[in-house]
């Protein structure tokens, strides 16, 4: 379930952590970097890896939103939902966005190219409304913008 | 006026690299700290410089520096925590002070650490940051390289490790306790105060922690002493702060002013004033969860006893602006709406009051609010209140809410009577 090249990964990882708990994260994390997202039989994998039950890595791979537990597309669209970009209008980039790829949020494009998440803030807020994809950040949004930027991803 | 924090920071530009820092004088405090000055020699500095805490409660930084154990008999490894979390809605000081200038925040790391005597240090990170990430993987490699991390850091024998822990989501992350149970693998809910991380934080062991920038001031304090930093400030506490403004402004932005401008100044000559056709209804000072202030607080000075005098909290100095053709009650529902989701769930007043206080201001803000509603809000401020609940999430959450029933109730009151929002 986990190739040789991501087991050698979390090894590297879990060499600064004192305990084995504390590299669940950076472990799945190295998984999503891998397949996307964490599915059941390799979050039980990481586990197994660990020797950690998997309810003590399920546990905390249930808290965190940005750990994947279904598949996503390949590229992930984040749109602020908070205050600033709100007042800004995100709505509307929303909306464009919903339009245009035809899904609404925690929803994937049956072509897999793109996941739409909402997300906290993204310490961009003189620049809203704003958006993320793939750790990429888009500022001063408008639907034209909009536009170019998702032509930039395949 | 004099702006340390950010006098080499270029907005859209590369950050120094190492080289270039130390051209423009960077880790001269660092190697002036390891080589002369005792630990004692640079508390007694940062106490007299009155730095407070920049991460939200503005706590005294050389008051909560010393109240980490002394070395002897003390467990160890120490550890020193830099929090750039910066997940509340409205703030983007810390990005901008990590993106642009990666070393800075490395060299206060390190000076502090030799003061409160931590061999092992984290830089928490929000995963969206992930410019500010690659620039301080960066930084790090290079300080590491030149032997300013590591082993015997400038011929001192002091020895100091530095990680960068990118986090996997979460705003809870960013309250000190819960971020400890982040780092150690846990689910990222509070822990008790008592004892407090400095005596029993990561793994059991005495842990400082510190905003981001908090922690850029060190340097500068080291370099120019103390009388130099009260004086960059117009109030007592000390230093300049990064003030930022977001909303409908010509000129949303940050901008490194004194620590005692006022609201005026920063929105009107910095932030340009409001856009065209419109006018400035309110702002939430420091970020979400304080409470707004309003047009007769304009000239209240962004400080920390003068905001609290006026009826807010300073937060973290990044302003969000309510302008009078945007729905108050829609606001603060988006506010809401935010802190629902971002309860970690551990205590029942915030697990079930914030959704709940979410879901009657979604209900009022599409018509379908009813006379009892205002009440149910009022209620959910007193059981959410200081001392309610486990940590000060629910508490924040309410300020906003608390001050818009207070300065708009009107607007409340009109949706629930049209069965409208009069705005939409
Ligand atoms: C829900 C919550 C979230 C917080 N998020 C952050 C954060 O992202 N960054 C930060 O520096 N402090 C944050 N804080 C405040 C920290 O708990 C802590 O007070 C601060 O980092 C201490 O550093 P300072 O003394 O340098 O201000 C948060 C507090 C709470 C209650
Ligand atoms: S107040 Fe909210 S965020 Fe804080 S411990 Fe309770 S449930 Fe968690
Ligand atoms: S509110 Fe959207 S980036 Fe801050």
């Amino acid at each position: 379930m986990l190739s040789d090249e991501i087991k050698s990964e979390i090894h590297c990882g879990i060499s600064a952590c004192p305990t084995r708990r504390c590299a669940i994260l950076e472990a799945l994390q190295i998984v999503q970097r891998h397949h996307g997202w964490v599915s059941e039989e390799r979050l039980k994998a990481v586990a197994e890896f660990l020797g950690l039950t998997v309810e003590e890595v399920d546990g905390v791979a249930t808290f965190y939103n940005r750990i994947y537990r279904k598949p996503v597309g390949r590229h992930i669209i984040f749109v602020c939902d908070s205050v600033s970009c709100w007042i800004m209008g995100f709505e509307n980039i929303l909306d464009h966005i919903q339009k245009r790829l035809g899904i609404s949020f925690g929803e994937t494009t049956s072509d897999g190219r793109f996941t739409l998440l909402p997300i906290q803030c993204l310490g961009a807020c003189e620049q809203a409304p704003a958006i993320m994809i793939d750790g990429q950040l888009y500022g001063y949004l408008d639907r034209d913008k909009i536009e170019a930027i998702l032509g930039g991803y395949e | 006026m004099e702006r340390p924090l950010t006098k080499h920071i270029t907005i859209g530009g590369d950050p120094l690299n190492l080289a270039e820092y130390e051209k423009v004088g960077g880790y001269e405090a660092c190697r002036k700290s390891l080589r002369t000055l005792t630990p004692d020699n640079i508390l007694q500095l940062v106490k007299d410089s009155n730095l407070r805490g920049r991460g939200g409660a503005g706590f005294p930084t050389g008051l909560k520096w010393s109240s980490m154990p002394s070395s002897q008999n003390s467990p160890r490894p120490r550890y020193l925590i830099a929090d750039a979390d910066e997940m509340e809605p409205g703030a983007f000081k810390d990005r901008i002070l990590m993106e642009g200038n990666p070393h800075q925040l490395i060299e206060g790391l390190i000076i502090c650490a030799y003061t409160v005597d931590t061999e092992i240090g984290y830089i928490f990170i929000r995963s969206e940051y992930t410019l500010a990430a690659e620039r301080i993987r960066k930084a790090i490699g290079e300080a590491y390289e030149k032997g300013y991390l590591g082993f015997n850091i400038f011929g001192s024998g002091f020895n100091f490790e530095l990680r960068l822990h990118v986090s996997s989501g979460r705003y809870i992350c960013g309250e000190g306790t819960a971020l400890a149970n982040s780092i150690e693998g846990n689910r990222a809910v509070p822990r008790h105060k008592v004892p407090r991380q400095t005596e029993s934080g990561l793994w059991g062991m005495p842990t400082l922690l510190n905003n981001v920038e908090t922690l850029c001031n060190i340097p500068h304090i080291i370099n120019n002493g103390s009388i130099w930093f009260k004086n960059l400030s117009k109030c007592k506490d000390g230093g300049t702060k990064i003030f930022g403004v977001s909303g409908k402004v010509k000129k949303p932005g940050a901008w490194e002013l004194p620590m005692g401008t006022t609201i005026r100044e920063i929105l009107e000559e910095h932030a340009g004033g409001m856009l065209d056709g419109l006018k400035f209804r309110g702002t939430l000072p420091g970020g979400a969860s304080t409470d707004f202030l309003v047009e007769q607080h304009l000239d209240v000075p962004m400080d920390y006893d003068s905001v609290q005098k006026a009826g807010s909290r300073f937060g973290t100095g990044t302003m969000i602006v309510l302008d009078d053709h945007t729905c108050p009650v829609g606001m603060v529902h988006n506010l809401e709406s935010f802190f629902a989701r971002e309860s970690c769930g551990w205590c029942t007043p915030c697990r079930e009051g914030l959704p709940w206080t979410a879901k009657v201001l979604k209900a009022i803000e599409d018509g379908k609010g009813e006379p009892g509603d205002i009440e149910i809000l009022e209620f959910h401020i007193r059981a959410l209140g200081p001392g309610r609940t486990f940590c000060a999430l629910a508490p924040g959450a309410m300020e906003p809410l608390r001050s818009a029933l207070k300065f708009f109730r009107e607007d409340f009151d009109a949706h629930i009577k049209e069965k409208r929002c009069p705005w939409s």
